[in-house]
């Protein structure tokens, strides 16, 4: 019988729902366990509900799904709120100091703070720990994991705090073991390699760091900060240079700025953030200087709802600017996806000497997923620089066929590089001939097509002669490719087509891996259809059914199912 | 001291025959040759308006930015790459009005950029509009009845936030100018140097005639004291009958690129990225 278990744990914001999840996940994977890891939580402090997902298996997990088996819940809202989901062999471990009624029929663990932890030293620190030891209780999982795991995250806090929490993840799993769960991962065997369990913003930090990242500037905003965090925890050790800027409009000027001078740099906003950064995209575009820019979707317009997920941004990222200029548009479908792109992006902004945006989200953020090693290998690096002496004055913008001009860098020699936003001559400097004009404006134009030549990455899943396509882009990925998974298992033939490279469009890429599918569903987080307006204007094709989603919350494999029911 | 021919760009000068610009270029021209800074070796960042144009007249490295934001772009310059000396060229408007945040943010970090503010207290490329630097009562296009309220006292906004170097030169005074550029492009901080820069064409009040009446050389003040920043708060509010120039204040702090411990290994720009894949997937087992 394969696994494939969901635990949901939910309380108020500082109750300690990701002080469970971490742990609890964790320990679960490196008992061989493949995990998914979700969150799901409101723009506050303290307070609100919010829950997280973790889903166990056996086989590699690709998306999170509906549905409850156990439910940790840390406040009474927890289970009025997600009863409803409960499966048949849902059981509820809950905090009887939070709970106070629990429905009769709801089979239930009872975890009370007195009997984790004689005296209630620290209440928190016991239901959370003992929920932990718990869940592995009812799974039969070994504990052992979890206990190292207590000990590493709190071993800065003191042996009294460690002993704490292992006295109260030990009880918790004594009180489980004692009970009967249907579903057991004792069978489970720990990997003969270590597994990672990472978020999409850990890997794309990963990806810039791999890529030789040594610049980062940003301010702070929700879901964007979370690549920030994990550059900045990174950075001392490794080289690299973090600044936290006064606004965003200083985090992208500071960029170009480090950019110019000859670095790797990178950074990144969300919608409200990126809104300031535009001005200074087209700096980057017409001084023709590389540049990395995340820019983690939530749902808007304005402030929007900040910590939910959205695909809105994309016609956003595509038209930001004044006027015309080449820029690249990459959006990751997973943390491996993340690594990759992010890497490749340092290139072709060195390459073609332009901005490349990794469009993310707040679901691609913070899902952590199961990974081997081997989705992170050593990455090559191309600075596409020149250097040793020139031939008397250099241009920076030189007109080239292929609109590439030789790069060099200020302070390296005897060339003077001589940047402009206004539009220049080749030598730099501001110009006002007409003439002059077109012919930049065409060099850098130019660049498209060459760019275009390195894009196509399409993602494929199931036959290719299914009648059904269900086409999707960035982090919609899995929860399509697990309902097109699910449709082939009962005999409805569907593929998926999955885009990851976006801009620019790489046509004929599309276009051969649609085919000639007889039927096309676009899946997208946006209300109006953004990738299937763009499809159409890139191919002519365009969708016969749209499936959106635009609560907030991410796709399901259930969701899109229902969303085809009743289609022509 | 190197020729100062060499920092001839050979362009033509769009500015308006008389502005106060060429005092400035001239002056600073002259401070780098006789600091015997090389061309190669200078990175002057500039934004909109005509202090824009200021680094196209020179020789030199140039990023000519967009309106408001030379500051952010020369930090990162700078952080990449402390081997260059970066100077910072903005007018009133740009420094002032459009990027203000990033003035605040660059006093508080302190890199090591000489910021010149050309003050001609007036947004002269829009043909005339009042600046944050403009006297209240000015009558403009924009504003018939007169400018409404004070004028910001960013000298005075800069002491009371510790700005390391504070200084104000005079587009009249070349010779001292160059002195004061010199002293500001030798400070080892960020230093904010306001210069009086008169506008001829959009700005009939504050003429050449009328700030030669009133700047006075505060180093030949008796009690001139630069390093208390009570005295130097109290000069950099001074403005009316008698406006000083000359050093102001000098508050010696740490610099940006000592905070970041990356730098300590060099410029970054020269040193190989470490690319540490290996090492960092252990964080995630």
């Amino acid at each position: 019988m394969p696994i494939d278990l969901n635990i949901f744990i939910g309380g108020a914001a500082g109750q300690g729902v990701h002080a469970i999840t971490q742990p609890l996940a964790k320990a679960l994977m490196r008992h061989g366990c493949q995990v998914l890891a979700s969150q799901s939580y409101e723009s506050r402090i303290r307070g609100g509900h919010i829950f997280n997902q973790i889903r166990v298996s056996d086989r590699p997990l690709v998306s999170s799904r509906e549905g409850v088996d156990l439910l940790v819940a840390l406040n009474q809202e927890t289970v009025s709120l997600h009863r409803p989901e409960l499966s048949a062999q849902g059981l509820v471990v809950y905090d009887t100091s939070h709970v106070k009624e629990m429905p009769g029929e709801l089979k239930g663990l009872a975890l009370s703070p007195d009997d984790l932890l004689p005296g209630a030293k620290a209440g928190e620190i016991a239901v959370n720990a003992g929920a932990c030891g718990a869940v592995l209780g009812l799974l039969k999982a070994p504990l052992a994991p979890m206990l190292e795991l207590l000990k590493q995250t709190f071993g800065a806090k003191g042996a009294e705090v460690v002993q704490w929490n292992v006295q109260a993840a030990t009880r918790g799993y004594e009180l489980a073991s004692a009970l009967k769960y249907p579903v057991s991962v004792a069978a489970m065997t720990p990997p003969a390699e270590p597994r990672l369990l990472i978020s999409g913003h850990e890997a794309v930090a990963l990806g810039a760091l791999g890529a030789g990242l040594q610049f980062i500037s940003g301010y702070p905003m929700t879901p964007w900060s979370s690549v920030l965090n994990a550059v900045g925890q990174r950075a001392g050790r490794w080289g690299v240079v973090v600044e936290q800027s006064e606004d965003e409009i200083a985090a992208i000027n500071m960029a170009i700025g480090a950019s110019y001078a000859g670095v790797r740099a990178m950074t990144g906003s969300s919608g409200g953030g990126f809104s300031l950064m535009v001005e200074a995209l087209g700096l980057a575009g017409m001084t023709e200087t590389p540049l990395v820019i995340v820019e983690a979707q939530r749902p808007g317009p304005s402030t929007g709802l900040p910590t939910r997920t959205s695909q809105g941004d994309l016609g956003f990222v595509l038209g930001a600017g004044q006027d015309d200029f080449p820029r690249a548009v990459l959006a990751p479908g997973n943390p491996a996806q993340g690594y990759a792109l992010t890497a490749l992006a340092f290139n072709l902004a060195d390459r073609y000497q332009l901005p490349v945006f990794i469009l993310t989200d707040q679901y691609f953020a913070d899902t952590q997923f199961t990974l081997p090693p081997g989705e992170f290998p050593e990455v090559a690096s191309d600075r596409a620089l020149t250097t040793g002496p020139g031939q008397g004055v250099y241009e920076r913008y030189a007109i080239t066929p292929d609109g590439i001009s030789p790069r060099r860098l200020p302070g390296f020699g005897p060339e003077l590089v001589v940047a402009d936003s206004d539009e220049h001559t080749p030598d730099g400097h501001l110009t006002e001939d007409l003439k002059v004009r077109a012919a930049m404006h065409e060099k850098r134009l130019r660049k498209l097509p060459g760019l275009v030549q390195e894009l196509g990455g399409i993602t494929t899943f199931g036959p290719d002669d299914a009648p059904l396509t269900l086409a999707c882009w960035g982090s919609s990925l899995g929860p399509v490719q697990e309902a097109v998974a699910r449709l082939n298992e009962i005999q409805t033939p569907a593929r998926m087509v999955h885009l990851r490279h976006i801009w620019p469009f790489p046509r004929e890429a599309v276009n051969a891996a649609l085919g000639q599918t007889r039927k096309l569903v676009m899946v997208e987080l946006n209300a109006t259809g953004q990738m299937n307006r763009l499809l159409r204007q890139e191919t002519g094709r365009q969708a016969d059914h749209l499936v959106l989603k635009y609560d907030g919350l991410p796709f399901t494999p259930e969701y899109i199912l229902r969303g085809l029911t009743g289609m022509a | 001291m190197l020729p100062i021919e060499q920092y001839e760009a050979g362009i033509e000068i769009a500015w308006c025959q008389g502005c106060g610009n060429f005092g400035m270029l001239k002056a600073f021209k002259q401070a780098l040759a006789e600091l015997e800074i090389r061309p190669e070796e200078l990175l002057v960042v500039s934004g909109i308006g005509q202090s824009g144009k200021f680094p196209h007249y020179l020789k030199c490295n140039t990023f000519n930015g967009i309106h408001g934001r030379t500051l952010p772009v020369a930090t990162g310059a700078r952080l990449a790459n402390p081997d260059l000396r970066v100077v910072a060229e903005a007018g009133d408007g740009d420094c002032y009005g459009e990027g203000g945040n990033h003035l605040l943010a660059a006093i508080r970090r302190n890199p090591k950029i000489l910021l010149v503010v050309h003050n001609n207290q007036v947004y002269a490329l829009t043909k005339g509009q009042a600046s944050p630097t403009t006297d209240m009562g000015y009558k403009t296009l924009l504003q018939p009845e007169g400018v409404a309220y004070p004028p910001l006292h960013a000298l005075a906004l800069a002491v009371s936030q510790d700005c390391s170097w504070v200084g104000r030169g005079f587009a009249g005074e070349v010779q001292h100018l160059a002195d004061l550029y010199k002293q500001a492009l030798n400070h080892r901080g960020f230093a904010l140097l306001e210069v009086l820069q008169p506008c001829v064409t959009f700005n009939h009040v504050n003429t050449y005639k009328w700030y030669s009446e009133r700047v006075y050389r505060v180093e030949e003040e008796p009690g001139y004291d630069p390093e208390n920043e009570l005295w130097a708060y109290q000069k950099a509010k001074e403005w009316g009958d008698r406006i000083p120039i000359g050093v102001i204040y000098r508050h010696p702090r740490r610099l940006l690129e000592e905070t970041h411990p990356a730098l300590a290994a060099g410029p970054l720009v020269r040193q190989a990225p470490r690319r540490p894949i290996q090492e960092l997937l252990a964080d995630f087992f």
